[in-house]
């Protein structure tokens, strides 16, 4: 009784965690210009490379310390928290559409539907993503939609999959039968119906995406393609940072930090929802 | 004899190799009640799908040299038009109303949905009317319970609802698919009485499919036994329960376990069980059953008409003996 009492409560503590670095990390972009406390990209080149305020030679005007153009690092982790959360949630939806509509049509309609997206899934994870990525915002051109839309692109398969295989378990419940029996459509018996009930799942998925989009932008940042490099961004900075990582280490080590505890984050609250949304796992 | 509602010629379903049903002819005539009996796996629910188009064209072939329902044919219908048909003239109650039920749907607005679908009726008219059709079947405090998901609802409430669904559209036929299998007894009366109420004040024709063979003795008109997707004898409820011409028949009966016989005479049960389907039955489907069973058996035996409405497919009753 202990055991299960202890294992519901730290449970709830690890989702709790996780809402909190997620509100957090809001809860920044959103005040941004108000906790900043310099413009990001206000450059004083008289206090280049400055370390961190806690570290021997800081200054306490500059928290986490200044970049190779005397940029301040706190301000720039945060206002490139918006670019983060802005593209990864853009991209976790937009695949969240996208793969959705493919599952249900895979699931639902089977045969030839299901094999033809079944192989464009199987043949996407077989494919290097960053390479693909890199192709497409190089044909594309960068900018903010572009990077959306092809980090959609990378997350599109977790929801198609996710959702095909709960499509097929309720397809063949008797409510849509006694749907059909009434004789609704079947447009409406794919929203109603199925999709309605195929959601739980979904939400999961999402909360993993929105990680795993968050990511690969910083990734993407890092490999200089993609988000125009005059905009504040965790994977912009990391680049910035890889060439002074001998002299001063705090312009990546922060950035990487950021992007670490905003998915670590991200993945706790996902993991937490999957315990309480799925009837099979304990509660 | 009135013209019959529902007329069903030789009809079959194919799923595959499986041969779910076959050459299966019944009709139903307004306001009369026809049971279909069988146990698990003999098609009694195949064969009211089946009649209603709801097999997915993909997996099963379903072939009739009639099919009609009101003189039209439903064969040639188009999917649209098998849709209009559905749910409007022709009534479903499932087995498990649970199951049936969309988890995530209030029951008032799955009532509507048909009322929304069939007789044109915006929201607000159709929940009024939903509200209505719950008070017909006897939910208490409709108002509120119709506002209600399925999981608020007891498994005897449940039922009610689903009547109201197949209701909704005021059929003219309903297919009752064992209503009652999934509920406790006392409740199963009370649904068997409102299923009766309904149908003697609309004069609707209804299927009644169970396994119950006491319940059938009770609700229907006239009754269809079906064996392995055959049906094996038809006739007059009365003629059934006091003269069962076929094997299977008798056996059925036989095994009904009763409370009025002396204190060790046991249900006899059917020895073996029903041949698999997916292979081609050689002979008489029961044959292997059959402890009448003679040389002619390996040949299949048509339904024989016996007089008073009465048919049966068993050589035995066609004057040829061993």
């Amino acid at each position: 009784m202990t055991g299960f009492s202890n294992r519901f409560l730290i449970g709830h503590a690890v989702g709790i965690a996780g809402v909190a670095i997620i509100v957090a990390a809001v809860a920044i972009a959103v005040f941004a210009p108000l906790i900043a406390p310099v413009p990001a990209s206000q450059i004083d080149l008289h206090a280049r490379l400055v370390p961190p305020a806690f570290v021997e030679g800081g200054s306490a005007k500059h928290f986490f310390g200044t970049d190779n153009l005397g940029r301040d690092i706190l301000a720039r982790l945060i206002y490139g928290s918006r670019i983060s959360l802005a593209v990864g949630t853009a991209a976790a939806l937009l695949g969240a559409v996208i793969g959705s509509l493919m599952g249900i049509l895979a699931g639902y309609f089977g045969g030839r539907v299901d094999a033809a997206i079944s192989w464009f899934v199987d043949v996407q994870l077989a494919f290097p993503f960053t390479l693909l990525a890199i192709f497409l915002l190089g044909t594309l051109g960068g900018g903010f939609y572009a990077v959306v839309i092809v980090l959609a692109l990378a997350t599109w398969v977790n929801y198609a999959r996710v959702v095909r295989a709960q499509v097929l378990t309720v397809k063949v419940q008797d409510y849509v039968l006694a749907a059909r029996a009434v004789g609704v459509g079947t447009p409406r018996t794919l929203w109603r119906y199925i999709f309605a009930n195929s959601t739980a799942p979904i939400i999961v998925v999402a909360s993993f995406s929105t990680a795993q989009a968050i990511l690969t932008q910083a990734a993407l940042s890092f490999l200089g393609v993609g988000i125009d490099p005059s905009i504040p961004s965790w994977g912009a900075m990391l680049n910035d940072g890889r060439e002074y990582l001998q002299k001063a280490w705090w312009i990546a080590t922060f950035p990487g930090l950021a992007i670490a505890l905003t998915v670590l984050g991200v993945n706790l609250f996902g993991d937490w929802l999957r315990d309480r949304l799925d009837p099979r796992s304990a509660r | 004899m009135t013209s019959p509602l529902l007329e069903v010629k030789d009809l079959d379903v194919h799923f595959g190799a499986l041969h779910a049903v076959r050459a299966v002819s019944f009709s139903v005539a307004p306001g009369e009640t026809l049971g279909v009996v069988g146990e698990s796996g003999s098609g009694k629910s195949t064969t009211m799908l089946a009649v209603l188009g709801l097999h997915p064209k993909r997996q099963g072939t379903v072939t009739a040299s009639r099919l009609e329902f009101d003189g039209e044919d439903l064969l040639s219908k188009s999917d649209r038009a098998m849709r209009d048909l559905r749910g409007r003239r022709v009534g479903l109650i499932f087995q498990d109303p649970l199951a049936a039920l969309n988890p995530l749907m209030t029951v008032g607005r799955q009532i509507g949905e048909v009322l929304v679908r069939h007789h044109g009726l915006d929201k607000h008219a159709s929940r009024a009317e939903a509200v209505k059709l719950l008070e017909r079947t006897g939910v208490p405090d409709p108002l509120r319970r119709a506002a209600q998901f399925p999981h608020q609802f007891s498994g005897g409430m449940r039922q009610r609802v689903m009547i109201a669904i197949a209701l909704a559209g005021r059929p003219e036929l309903l297919i009752a698919d064992e209503p009652t299998t999934a509920l406790d007894v006392t409740v199963q009366a009370e649904i068997v009485r409102l299923i009766r109420d309904i149908q003697q004040a609309s004069g609707m024709g209804l299927v009644w499919i169970t396994h119950d063979l006491a319940l059938m003795a009770r609700v229907a008109d006239r009754v269809m036994v079906m064996y392995a997707g055959a049906v094996v004898e038809e006739a007059p409820v009365d003629r059934l329960y006091a003269t069962p011409r076929h094997p299977y028949t008798a056996g059925l009966l036989g095994s009904i376990a009763r409370l009025d016989q002396p204190r060790g005479v046991r249900a006899r049960a059917i020895a073996g069980t029903p041949p698999s389907m997916d292979q081609p039955i050689g002979g008489c489907a029961f044959a292997p059953r059959c402890p009448l069973r003679f040389d002619k058996c390996t040949v299949a035996p048509p339904l024989i008409p016996l007089g008073d409405g009465v048919r049966a497919a068993c050589w035995r009753l066609s004057g040829e003996q061993a």
